[in-house]
């Protein structure tokens, strides 16, 4: 059960949203710019992938299960793919550069200073980017707050692989829009959920 | 040196900000909301304090004095008595709510899931809402942001403590969304 009284009907961070809309405003533009908008070189699926590697090492179910059904809609793969990615990288059919960029972002989950210059001049060798260096280390920590604040307030997070899907199939075409992202489950949704 | 070329001399969050104006929008809105909106019945002071414990728990030299020397402002208190409370907030000045909130952010720090229903329950015994707790958790999460990306890209910070006091008033009356280039 959620720490407050947050509105049922609504998983995860939705509810958190649809509780507070003055935080949720930015929270979704946040969301919308390091993950969805048009970025100079990392696809919208490489941006998801390290989203829900993060939240998968920081074991929040919710954001780890919507961020990989919207990787997987975004990569058009499936999602056996994205769970080698969270499980082991390092032999995941994915560009040496995404792999050094994710472990950055695995130094940022554990914390700031975590980061090298070593894990930085390993990045620049496989061609990443300064900005691809700089979104990386954002998303990564943008999502030790999400999952802080999903995980923090004992959110509602449903076991249901069929929900996400459909669930990240929709944010996928719809971006972190917060008026999409606030349309309730539909009974037959929480009756599967 | 950070650990990319910013292109610009500004320290700490600011160089980051002002390379990538795209994401510092709702970064500054967000900081905005959170800890300057007046649409809250936590103090201004209070919420920056929360910022404070959070940023000295994750060691983010630069978060923890620009914060620092805010709460100082908001609530008259100098360095010494904000590195007390940081050190302390047991033994503090501080109302037991707000003792009951520090402690919920603490947790956070550490992990979503080290929050506990005790923990909670003793927050709203003191008299906290709900919106005061959510807050609560959200300011603590924002700042497990703030710091890493602060720190994961190595920005510098002035090593002058004065230099952040000197700022803060400034910096309260202008609010974050002003708060890159000045």
């Amino acid at each position: 059960m959620p720490h407050i009284n947050l509105p049922t009907d609504y998983p995860g961070i939705r509810s958190l949203f649809v509780y507070r809309p003055e935080t949720g405003d930015p929270l979704c533009r946040l969301a919308q710019v390091l993950l969805h908008d048009p970025h100079p070189t990392l696809s919208a699926g490489e941006r998801e992938l390290i989203a829900s590697y993060v939240s998968n090492l920081n074991t929040c179910k919710f954001c780890t299960n919507i961020h990989s059904a919207i990787a997987k809609h975004q990569l058009a793969s499936d999602l056996s793919l994205v769970k080698q990615v969270l499980s082991e990288p390092e032999s995941a059919p994915i560009s040496n550069k995404l792999k050094a960029l994710l472990k950055i972002a695995a130094k940022v989950q554990a914390g700031g200073k975590q980061v090298i210059p070593e894990d930085i001049a390993n990045a620049r060798d496989e061609g990443a980017t300064d900005i691809e260096i700089h979104d990386t280390v954002l998303i990564a920590a943008a999502f030790c707050m999400y999952n802080r604040y999903v995980d923090g307030l004992a959110t509602w997070q449903p076991d249901n692989e069929t929900l996400y899907d459909k669930m990240g199939e929709q944010r996928v075409r719809e971006g972190y829009n917060p008026k999409s992202i606030n349309i309730k489950l539909t009974e037959t949704e929480l009756q599967n959920s | 040196m950070a650990h990319i070329e910013l292109n610009n001399e500004l320290p700490g969050i600011r160089g980051l900000m002002a390379y990538r104006p795209e994401t510092e929008a709702p970064l500054n809105a967000l900081a905005e909301v959170l800890l300057r909106s007046d649409n809250n019945t936590l103090s201004r002071g209070e919420r920056e304090l929360i910022a404070t414990y959070v940023s000295y728990l994750n060691d983010c030299f630069f978060c923890q004095n620009v914060h620092g020397a805010l709460a100082g402002h908001y609530l008259e208190c100098d360095i010494a008595g904000i590195d007390g409370i940081k050190a302390n907030f047991r033994t503090a000045a501080l109302s037991e709510k707000m003792k009951a909130l520090l402690a919920i952010a603490g947790s956070v720090q550490k992990g979503g899931k080290q929050v506990t229903e005790a923990q909670v329950n003793e927050a709203r015994a003191n008299g906290a809402t709900d919106t005061e707790i959510h807050d609560t958790v959200l300011i603590a999460a924002a700042f497990c942001m703030f710091n890493r990306y602060v720190d994961g890209l190595a920005t510098w910070a002035p090593q002058d403590r004065q230099f952040y006091v000197d700022r803060a008033p400034q910096r309260a009356l202008d609010g974050y969304q002003s708060s890159v280039y000045k």
